[in-house]
């Protein structure tokens, strides 16, 4: 007997909002998050502009002890712990005090964590001084840093730990989580993953010429999923947080519940066929979407809404046909389908969890946010699907069944279903 | 001048308290560990701020010997006068 699992608690720290109120006010005004970066402009960057989550009016105290906060320097920790201690409490759960909570776990992702803490290490230890690296040099720049201060604050004595797949590092932990739970092996997982903002993060992909480079005076026009002027991806970071727990055990608590995971799959294409260390194996990524279908139970005409990868490059067009021919369905027959990239750009290890909290409060809301930045729609998009299936403002629209889909460089994937509860 | 060293140290000590004890519960007999629950790891810290603050140097041995707040005020002042 598979456990069934929900949601009962969010927490995001995004470019266009720090906490989960105005995580879904942006959304639904479609408030860009995408700003100049000066720095960048310093270090002679192509793309200036990125989406930086705005912490400066979050009291870190509430979040930290007075100890961890000294000489702390890893952003990407610090949303992470923003985000992943809010979901907590909005599950209205508080922490373990004396005994580990031994049903509880973490598995909070991330690609690279305290670029900058690491940087203070290199230039210490390069000077032969490493003697003066302090004691946290290693906990806020391993990349389980971040479970593992998530896991002290909370006191979680299940599984606590780091996953990594690039892109696709968020969606994949919330299927984790989901499995375990699933399989009677935790009551409750706190999900997510987090991604550190800073030059040291976005230079390989400006190195890579993947960004856009037009447009650093127009930075809320440049992300533009699904738009004929895609120019590439704005780069992002942040962190979002769910918690999953069994539906039993929230019964139980009578806890509030966004949504139910119904199923999902991760695969890899292998980097065979159209797949490459940096490009998806079409192939496995139709693959991955009917596996997860298959594993929730849901028929391809089922699905309401689709929350894409979609990150504003030339590959667009293709993953629509991805979604098109793994569901079978097209024109004016093909589900709502968004990105928010184009408001918060591509928050890379942390754009899963960032967008599976954005979905999750789309089937909340029981509406559908509205894509900005594609009013000119990609011509090969407009021969595939209908114009009013890519909505441009946000609108009330039922949604019970939504399908997310994370994609990332190694060739992986990962697709989750989520249904609203109760259903 | 003793005097002024055991405030300065206090204040160096005081960062890495846990948030349930205050200042005021540093005492010259103190041990860092047992008594006002600084994380062992946090010692390292300690130790480089001294370094700062008192323009020394403390050697891994001195560490090992730094129980108690005066211990560490023994140590400083000694590496104070043979400077």
């Amino acid at each position: 007997m598979r456990n069934r699992v929900v949601v009962t608690g969010m927490g995001v720290c995004a470019p266009n909002g720090v906490r989960l109120q105005e995580f879904a006010k942006a959304l639904g005004n479609l408030e860009s998050g995408i700003n100049f970066q000066p720095q960048l402009q310093e270090l002679n960057f192509s793309c200036q502009i990125a989406g930086k989550p705005n912490i400066e009016s979050i009291q870190l105290n509430s979040y930290f002890t007075n100890v961890q906060l000294k000489g702390l320097n890893s952003n990407g920790l610090i949303y992470g712990v923003i985000a992943g201690r809010d979901a907590w409490t909005d599950a209205g759960l508080g922490a373990a005090e004396v005994k580990p909570d031994w049903d509880s776990g973490i598995i909070f992702g991330t690609g690279i964590l305290g670029v900058d803490k690491f940087r203070e290490a290199i230039y210490r230890v390069d000077e032969g001084n490493v003697r003066r690296l302090g004691s946290t040099s290693v906990v806020q720049t391993m990349a389980s840093g971040i479970s593992a201060y998530l896991g002290g604050m909370l006191g979680c004595g299940n599984q606590v730990t780091t996953n990594s797949s690039a892109c696709t590092t968020g969606t994949e932990a919330l299927l984790m989580g989901y499995e375990r739970i699933q399989a009677g092996k935790a009551t409750r997982m706190l999900v997510g993953s987090c991604s550190d903002s800073g030059p040291y993060v976005w230079g390989g992909f400006d190195a890579m010429r993947i960004l856009p480079r037009n447009y650093n005076d127009n930075p809320e026009l440049a992300s533009r999923p699904m738009s004929a002027s895609a120019s590439g991806f704005v780069p992002g970071s942040g962190s979002g947080a769910l918690v999953l727990e069994s539906l039993e055990s929230a019964k139980n608590r009578g806890a509030k519940i966004y949504g139910e995971v119904l199923g999902g799959h991760c695969n890899s294409g292998g980097q065979r066929g159209t797949g490459s260390m940096t490009a998806a194996n079409n192939t496995a990524v139709v693959r991955c979407i009917l596996e997860a279908l298959k594993d929730a139970e849901v028929e391809p005409n089922q699905v309401d809404a689709i929350n894409g990868h979609l990150t504003a490059t030339s590959r667009d067009a293709q993953e629509i046909k991805n979604w098109s021919t793994a569901l079978n369905r097209s024109g004016e027959d093909f589900p709502h389908i968004n990105s928010f990239k184009g408001m918060i750009g591509h928050c890379l290890a942390a754009a899963g969890s960032i967008e599976c909290v954005g979905a999750l409060l789309q089937l909340k809301e029981q509406r559908i946010y509205g894509n900005v930045n594609c009013e000119d729609l990609h011509p090969e998009i407009k021969s595939m699907i209908a114009d009013s299936k890519i909505p441009l403002k946000t609108r009330g629209h039922p949604v019970k069944i939504l399908a997310k889909a994370s994609f990332g460089f190694g060739d992986v994937n990962a697709c989750v279903i989520f249904r609203t509860y109760p259903n | 001048m003793q005097e002024e060293r055991y405030q300065k140290l206090k204040t160096i000590v005081s960062t890495y308290l846990p948030d349930d004890l205050s200042p005021m519960d540093i005492q010259p007999e103190s041990n860092f560990i047992e008594e006002l629950n600084i994380n062992s790891a946090n010692l390292v810290d300690i130790v480089l701020d001294v370094e700062d603050t008192f323009d020394i140097m403390l050697e891994n041995e001195d560490m090992d010997g730094m129980q108690t707040v005066s211990d560490a005020l023994n140590i400083i002042d000694k590496k104070i006068a043979d400077k």
